[in-house]
């Protein structure tokens, strides 16, 4: 084992400008990679906040409809099996929802002397696919004034993330092929200017791990170096990002960026599982090749 | 020691050996002869496993070869020690370091190589050139250093293909002593040789072989050119009469 690690170590020297080019180009491979990873779990964060936000409905009701109606509505909704939750909202805890969400700018509420709002029913789906069959039903109350929820937006949004997510799961799939392919190509051309020793060492009776060993640390080494690299760019841009965007975004969508430290200690995770994985399945290709029997 | 027993090895249709039984005892010195593609070096490769049987048993010190596993192969080749043509020594390291390499490959403790290597080295007489990389070397010097690192780790066998190919005559002979005295030691010793002079003075066991088979097996034999050679062979099928 220490001889295998060793040998990959003097190896990856002896060999510097291989290693190292392979290192480069794995390590762009894993920063575009990783940026799409930024991208996918981004954008999966703003749609499920957004989407949490609209999978409600709401039914204004008229002036008239009392609340014993209203509990009537909520009993016939809650029955749904669609429904998650249903609620009455009285005017004046609208009114002081909305105050709380104005923060120090609630003194505007104020200038009206009357609540202008309604009582209203909040309804929560439990699949936002749901929502029209409740609506439906919905509809065929009295006494409401009108319902607002939008379904076609969260749909839209559903979609795109979807989108996002596949295209970024299929490119990071080919990226991760052509990691792949880039440790196998480079083990290979080791293992050829390797090929007297390699051939000696089978007369002279080494067996067949002790020989693959220092090639496969290399191509883990290879795997991790990139990743290690691939990481820190990430994070850095990722840090950039946070400082020009990051608070803009929190104003705009109500959900800024996901923090950086849960993404980047994941994000190394899975590089440091992926550069052992792409370097270990890279050399172990090439090996099955040229160091079978 | 070794058993060949009705083994047959085919290239697609190429013949490599064909039927062949034959048996060398621990300590035997045999010269294994004849014409290029006679089927030698599958002889050869076939005791160390790089390449299948087609059908027949081979025997290694009552191991069946043919049944072994990939992971049993380095053993069988741990006591085999085996000399090429062209030296085949590696050019970035030391004379020492070459035979040091063939122990550290297989886990021997590094005391034990300080000890065993310099014995080696002293053994075909090439001490002084301990420090020195093989490009620094004469062939014969080289194909010594061959040698030590061949029976550094005490194989029962030596295998030495061709090993006086690439040498002019006196330093073949040198050569050809240190194998027999390698085989004086108990070492059993088979090489391959197309050198006449060599095989008619040693008054060895010669096997002979054509076409993948054996056609003489002999003790005390001596090396007959209108069968060991390929150009007799084209003058006997009635081929071109040499010019
Ligand atoms: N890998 C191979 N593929 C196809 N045919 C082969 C292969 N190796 C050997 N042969 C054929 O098998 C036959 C025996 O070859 P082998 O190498 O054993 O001959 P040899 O006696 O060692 O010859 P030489 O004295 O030239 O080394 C030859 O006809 C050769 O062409
Ligand atoms: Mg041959």
């Amino acid at each position: 084992m220490s001889y295998s690690i060793k040998q990959a170590f003097k190896q990856f020297f002896r060999n510097g400008a291989m290693s190292t080019a392979s290192v480069f180009s794995i390590t762009a491979i894993l920063l575009i990679l990783g940026l799409f990873f930024l991208l996918v779990v981004n954008v999966s964060n703003v749609a499920a906040r957004i989407e949490k936000d609209f999978d409600s409905i709401q039914v204004y009701l008229l002036n008239e409809t009392d609340e014993a109606a209203a509990q009537y509505m909520i009993d016939g909704l809650m029955a749904m099996p669609e429904v998650q939750e249903a609620f009455f909202l009285s005017r004046e805890q609208a009114m002081a929802d909305l105050k709380v969400r104005f923060g120090d700018k609630a003194y505007l509420l104020d200038l009206r002397q009357e609540n202008p709002l309604p009582n209203s029913i909040m309804i929560t789906v439990g699949l936002i696919e749901d929502a029209d069959k409740v609506v439906e039903y919905v509809k065929t109350f009295e006494g409401i004034e009108g319902l607002t929820y939008s379904k076609e937006t969260v749909e839209r949004l559903i979609k795109l993330n979807r989108f996002i997510q596949y295209a970024g799961l299929t490119i990071i799939f080919f990226l991760v092929i052509i990691s792949v392919i880039v440790v196998s190509n480079t083990i290979k051309l080791m293992v050829l200017a390797r090929e007297r020793e390699i051939s000696i060492m089978k007369y002279v009776g080494a067996t067949n791990w002790f020989i693959r060993g220092p090639f496969l640390v290399e191509g883990i080494l290879i795997g991790l170096v990139s990743a290690g690299l691939s990481v820190g760019i990430v994070a850095f841009i990722y840090y950039k990002i946070e400082d020009v965007f990051g608070t803009d975004l929190l104003v705009m969508l109500s959900s800024g960026l996901v923090p950086h430290r849960f993404m980047i200690e994941n994000l190394a995770a899975i590089f440091a599982a992926l550069g052992v994985s792409i370097g270990a399945c890279g050399s172990i290709i090439s090996m099955r090749r040229f160091l079978d029997t | 020691m070794i058993e060949y027993k009705n083994v047959t090895k085919t290239y697609g249709t190429n013949i490599g050996l064909e039927d062949v039984s034959i048996s060398i005892e621990k300590g035997d010195f045999v010269f294994l002869v004849g014409p290029s593609g006679a089927g030698k070096s599958t002889f050869v490769k076939l005791m160390l496993k790089e390449i299948e049987a087609d059908s027949g048993s081979i025997l290694f010190d009552g191991a069946e070869i043919t049944k072994l596993s990939n992971r049993e192969i380095p053993k069988l080749r741990r006591s085999i020690g085996i000399v090429f043509q062209d030296f085949r020594l590696l050019p970035k390291k030391t004379v020492y370091e070459n035979v040091a390499f063939a122990m550290e490959i297989i886990h021997i403790s590094p005391r034990f190589i300080r000890k065993q290597a310099p014995q080696a080295l002293s053994l075909v007489g090439i001490s002084s050139k301990a420090g020195k990389y093989p490009h620094e070397l004469s062939a014969g010097e080289q194909q010594r250093v061959a040698i030590a690192r061949a029976i550094v780790n005490n194989p029962t066998v030596l295998i030495a293909d061709e090993p006086t190919g690439n040498l002019d005559p006196d330093t073949a002979w040198e050569i050809m002593e240190l194998l027999e005295h390698i085989n004086t030691r108990g070492t059993t010793v088979v090489m391959v040789t197309h050198a006449k002079e060599i095989v008619n003075k040693m008054s060895k066991r010669v096997i002979a072989i054509k076409n993948g088979r054996i056609t003489r097996d002999e003790q005390k034999g001596a090396y007959r050119p209108e069968e060991d050679e390929a150009e007799a062979i084209e003058a006997a099928d009635g081929g071109l009469p040499v010019l």
